[in-house]
């Protein structure tokens, strides 16, 4: 198993932490991780993307090129990332405010309405990026849901812990919600 | 050992010296390693060991504490970037003079100047011929994963004290940006006064005692037949560095026809490469220096007998490039693949540039 995802959106959206969460689950569920963030100025106030890759094997270059996933939070992000995303591959975007939306059809393409159901659901928009884990993860299980509430526990600052049972509605929450925009075409051989 | 954890290399690092025993950790922030003093700010050393943390004033002030603190044989430790580097090298040169035990962290951005933020390896000149004035060598440790960045500081230690001679550990902006999982190594004590006396007492500056003459630490003398004798005293530890603390890592050169040189983040980016060329049927390795100084000039004259050509992989214009070609002494191709200012080479772009530079030149 090696699963190369890219994860971006705008500084805020809890792209960073998204990651996190991901890579410490990993960590429980015995894999090799790698988390490698957009940083600098890109963090103040722009857009910000990480890298994070699960395997089970010794993992090398934290840098890609190209993505087996990528989930995506604006339109920025969506059009940098698109053309990233390998054949066969996965691309998850939260619609909110995109205008232009996915066109290839050599992957699979989902939606994840993340932003509309932390606000209006949740009344917290800091937890769209659990409500996106969930969708992921109900796309690719490649992390069993205990681990995925272990990393979450270990990325959580224990002043924070207190958050942890909205954290988990909102990825089981993500997992119901995700749905299927346009399945990759079969190739012709 | 305990735990595994999720950490940055800067957050490992810093982790990592306080459980090395480190007495002090003197330094000035700067990006990108400024969660090396934020973690430890924040883990309260004071408390758990009792090491002194200390933000000094400019990267001139804390260089030069390092100087005074390693003079009594205290376990000191500093980190920087780039530019603050270059304004330590007058107390490096002055701390290679005078034979003063300390471990200097860079993790390197791109130059030259303020460059950028972003991650490069274009300090390896500064690092491994000198940096400073005089005929001296630091011996470089180049860490590739967070895991590394942890375990490299005791490792660090051991070979200052071994050589009484600062050591680098010459990280950059990915390996200390990025976050691995990592297994940090049991707390090691912080050595006793009693200790120091013993291991240390005959160079270190602790209080003369009446049966032996004064400790005196400093790297002037102005006596030409006494100063080329610590020249030459000097060297021989450089050479014993070269026969006894070559590091490095081979990955798949058993069958390679060709080879990349890399360390650091950019070998991870070759070990990926590896991957991709050898999915192409392309054979090829890679030779992963892990100290810099010393170089591996070995297993590269070996590796030159039974590959085709090699290709450097750096963050930089091309600079340890030149001591791959000394090393094979011209015998096959060598060239040299980097991006620059803070871009990082994806590993389709490095297995290509093996087929145009290497495979078809």
């Amino acid at each position: 198993m090696n699963e190369e995802i890219i994860i971006a959106g705008f500084g805020g959206q809890g792209v960073l932490s998204l990651g996190k969460i991901l890579a410490y689950s990993g960590i429980m569920e015995g894999l090799e991780v790698s988390w490698f963030p957009s940083y600098g100025p890109e963090m103040r106030g722009g857009t910000a993307n990480v890298t994070v890759i699960l395997s089970d094997e010794r993992i090398s270059s934290p840098v890609l090129n190209v993505y087996d996933t990528a989930i995506i939070f604006n339109q920025q992000s969506l059009d940098k990332f698109e053309p990233k995303v390998k054949p066969g591959g996965l691309l998850i975007y939260d619609p909110n405010g995109i205008t232009r939306h996915p066109e290839r059809t050599d992957i699979d393409i989902y939606q994840i309405e993340a932003t509309r159901t932390a606000a209006n659901e949740f009344k917290n928009t800091k937890v769209l990026n659990m409500v996106a884990l969930g969708g992921y993860l109900k796309v690719k299980p490649i992390v069993k849901m205990e681990n995925v509430l272990k990393g979450l526990r270990k990325s959580l600052p224990e002043r924070y812990h207190h958050l942890l049972p909205l954290n988990e509605q909102a990825i089981r929450r993500g997992m119901e919600i995700i749905k299927l925009y346009r399945k990759a075409e079969p190739v012709n051989a | 050992m305990g735990e595994i954890l999720l950490m940055k290399g800067n957050e490992a690092l810093a982790e990592a010296i306080i459980r090395a025993g480190a007495d002090a950790y003197f330094g000035y922030p700067i990006t990108p390693q400024s969660e090396v003093m934020e973690y430890l700010a924040a883990a309260k050393p004071e408390e758990r060991t009792g090491m002194v943390l200390l933000q000094a004033e400019s990267e001139l002030a804390a260089i030069n504490m390092l100087y005074g603190a390693g003079a009594t044989g205290k376990k000191v430790i500093t980190s920087s970037s780039s530019p603050g580097i270059s304004l330590m090298q007058e107390g490096i040169s002055y701390m290679a003079g005078a034979e003063i035990p300390a471990v200097i962290v860079n993790v390197v951005r791109g130059g030259p100047g303020l460059g950028t933020i972003q991650p490069a390896q274009s300090d390896y000149f500064q690092a491994t011929k000198g940096g400073g004035h005089g005929d001296y060598h630091l011996l470089v440790l180049a860490p590739n994963s967070v895991q590394e960045m942890a375990d490299f500081v005791p490792l660090a230690f051991d070979l200052a004290f071994k050589y009484r001679n600062p050591v680098m550990i010459l990280s950059d902006g990915l390996i200390g940006q990025m976050m691995e999982k990592v297994e940090l190594f049991d707390p090691i004590p912080r050595w006793t006064d009693e200790y120091i006396r013993e291991h240390h007492g005959s160079w270190a500056t602790i209080g003369k005692t009446p049966d032996r003459e004064r400790n005196i630490i400093t790297s002037l003398d102005l006596v030409p037949e006494r100063m080329e004798k610590h020249n030459l005293h000097l060297k021989e530890k450089y050479d014993q560095m070269e026969r006894e603390e070559v590091r490095y890592e081979e990955i798949s050169t058993e069958d390679a026809e060709y080879l990349f040189v890399a360390y650091g983040s950019s070998s991870r980016i070759a070990m990926k490469a590896v991957k991709l060329a050898r999915e192409e049927g392309i054979k090829v390795g890679l030779l992963r220096p892990i100290t810099l100084f010393p170089f591996p000039k070995k297993p590269l004259e070996r590796l030159a007998d039974q590959v085709k050509g090699i290709l450097t992989v750096e963050l930089s214009l091309g600079q340890m490039v030149e001591d791959v070609k000394l090393a094979v002494n011209c015998r096959i191709p060598v060239e040299h693949y980097g991006r620059v200012g803070g871009m990082i080479p994806t590993p389709e772009e490095v297995v290509e540039a093996l087929k145009t530079k290497i495979i078809n030149r």
